[in-house]
């Protein structure tokens, strides 16, 4: 049974915090909520403590935020119907690029691998695909209205500019771009899951995905790709996702949040039962069917549901938690 | 407003009695756990959104259909829509909500479905009023929120 230590709760919210988001080098990380502030947090000796505090960006509650790979960059998701970009190329962190477009609360954004891209998708059931134009110049490349609720989620591939989308209409979809004509469709479309698909985080090689969703279940999908050696039948030539696991029975609540770490292999899930739970890969798991064991169950890790959970990017098992209790808790994981 | 309700003549039922006061409510030394009871008094006399008629008249809410768990934190309260296509389900519930919220500790996970099969949509509501984040979102709408304070507030006679 591995452990889980709290090594910090920061606080400084006010009301809900919804996201909480990690800077590429992993020594800052962002949070936001419906407070309508996003506030960077970095550590000043043992401790972390608030850096920078960015308002005036949103009207409404910020849904979630998320940095760019190269770290130049964060996107901020709000409920005012946009998406905004902030970098500190004059020295000190603002909007520098606000990007309109959905009809009402966006839900999530996400960047691509490159930079390059930059997806966001909301309660108007479309998913928007924008490319960096320029110097604070973002164009609209696609406008995708695969599904018909509510999307919630929005995650890139890790490598690949293939993109992810999760929605209350209990589905996730697949994305990506036809390089004859540059239009972006739907490749895939990922049905198993009973109620709203919350969140999804595929894992290092992009090959597997893991869902979490309001039917408390956690699932893990494999993509098959043409002519592979199971004999999965594919066609059109685009890769065929399976669903491969379900874990059930571990989660007496909603689940909010999924995070899978690209170094550690570790699934750390938020639910409404204000739990986290840390999950590992048997050993020997069948790729065709894996066996995932529960590792770790952090009763009462916040006082309220838990909204988001992150692993800190250079995989030194620290994990980030928000929650609607309003406070922010920084976790160590060991064997 | 010139829209007709949904349900013109709607059913009203006899209110039921006031809380019995004992002794042991005075008494600071019995711990006083919330219960059913508890919970409907706090939303019994919420207003319904087209008739100026509390939820109890015409028997939305019953204190049979409110379930309290003080162990597990949680509260259920069924809501029995007056007519299985009324349009107002959705607000009802999230009246319900938002007094619940507002008055009970935070320790508390409401949750606030229609009395099953009492409702032509109803899964499709009892999905909305889970969605913590479109119940977030609907919070910030000022307009709705106003609605919202009118059917939770006392009736101005």
């Amino acid at each position: 049974m591995a452990r889980m230590e709290l090594l910090q709760t920061v606080t400084g919210h006010k009301g809900i915090v919804w996201n909480v988001s990690w800077h590429p080098l992993g020594k800052i990380f962002a949070s936001c909520g419906e407070d309508k502030t996003i506030k960077l947090w970095n550590k000043e000796g043992q401790e972390w403590a608030i850096k920078t505090v960015l308002v005036d960006g949103h009207q409404r509650t910020i849904r979630e935020v998320a940095w760019s790979p190269c770290g130049n960059f964060l996107a901020s998701g709000s409920f005012d119907a946009t998406t905004a970009i902030w970098d500190k190329k004059s020295g000190q962190f603002e909007c520098n690029a606000t990007l309109e477009g959905h009809e009402n609360e966006v839900k999530s954004v996400a960047w691509s691998q490159s930079g390059q891209l930059l997806a966001t998708c909301g309660r108007d059931k479309s998913v928007w695909v924008w490319e960096v134009a320029g110097d604070d110049e973002y164009e609209c490349a696609s406008v995708l209205n695969a599904h018909n609720q509510d999307v919630k989620k929005v995650a890139w591939h890790p490598t690949l500019d293939i993109l992810a989308s999760a929605s209350y209409d209990n589905t996730v979809k697949l994305y990506k771009e036809d390089p004859v004509d540059n239009d972006w469709s739907c490749v895939a479309t990922l049905q198993s899951h009973e109620s709203t698909v919350w969140s999804l985080a595929f894992d290092k090689t992009g090959e597997r995905l893991a869902t979490c969703s309001d039917d408390r279940t956690v699932k893990i999908w494999k993509e098959y790709k043409p002519d592979n050696q199971e004999g999965v039948m594919v066609q059109d030539r685009d890769s065929v996702w399976k669903c491969v696991c379900t874990l059930s029975g571990y989660h007496s609540r909603c689940v909010y949040d999924i995070a899978w770490c690209h170094k550690t292999g570790l699934i750390a899930t938020a639910c409404g039962d204000d739990i986290i739970r840390i999950f590992k890969e048997a050993e020997d798991s069948d790729p065709n069917a894996p066996t995932f064991d529960l590792i770790c169950t952090k009763l009462n890790a916040h006082a309220q549901d838990v909204n988001c959970v992150a692993w800190n990017p250079t995989g030194n098992q620290e994990l980030l938690s928000c929650s609607d209790d309003g406070e922010i808790r920084i976790w160590k994981i060991s064997d | 407003m010139t829209k007709v309700a949904d349900n013109l003549n709607p059913h009203v039922y006899e209110k039921g009695s006031e809380r019995q006061i004992t002794s042991t409510d005075h008494d600071e030394d019995v711990v006083d756990e919330i219960d059913e009871r508890e919970i409907f008094d706090i939303i019994r006399n919420i207003n319904d959104p087209e008739h100026p008629l509390t939820l109890e008249d015409l028997r939305v809410l019953e204190e049979k259909n409110i379930t309290v768990n003080n162990k597990e934190n949680t509260v259920h309260v069924n809501f029995t829509p007056t007519i299985p296509h009324c349009s107002m389900a959705t607000l009802i519930g999230l009246s319900i909500r938002v007094q619940l919220l507002r008055a009970l500790p935070s320790r508390f996970k409401v949750t606030v479905t229609v009395t099953e099969g009492t409702h032509a949509s109803e899964h499709a509501v009892n999905k909305q009023l889970a969605d913590k984040e479109r119940v977030a979102a609907a919070l910030e709408n000022n307009n709705l929120v106003q609605i919202i304070n009118q059917c939770v507030s006392p009736l101005s006679l």
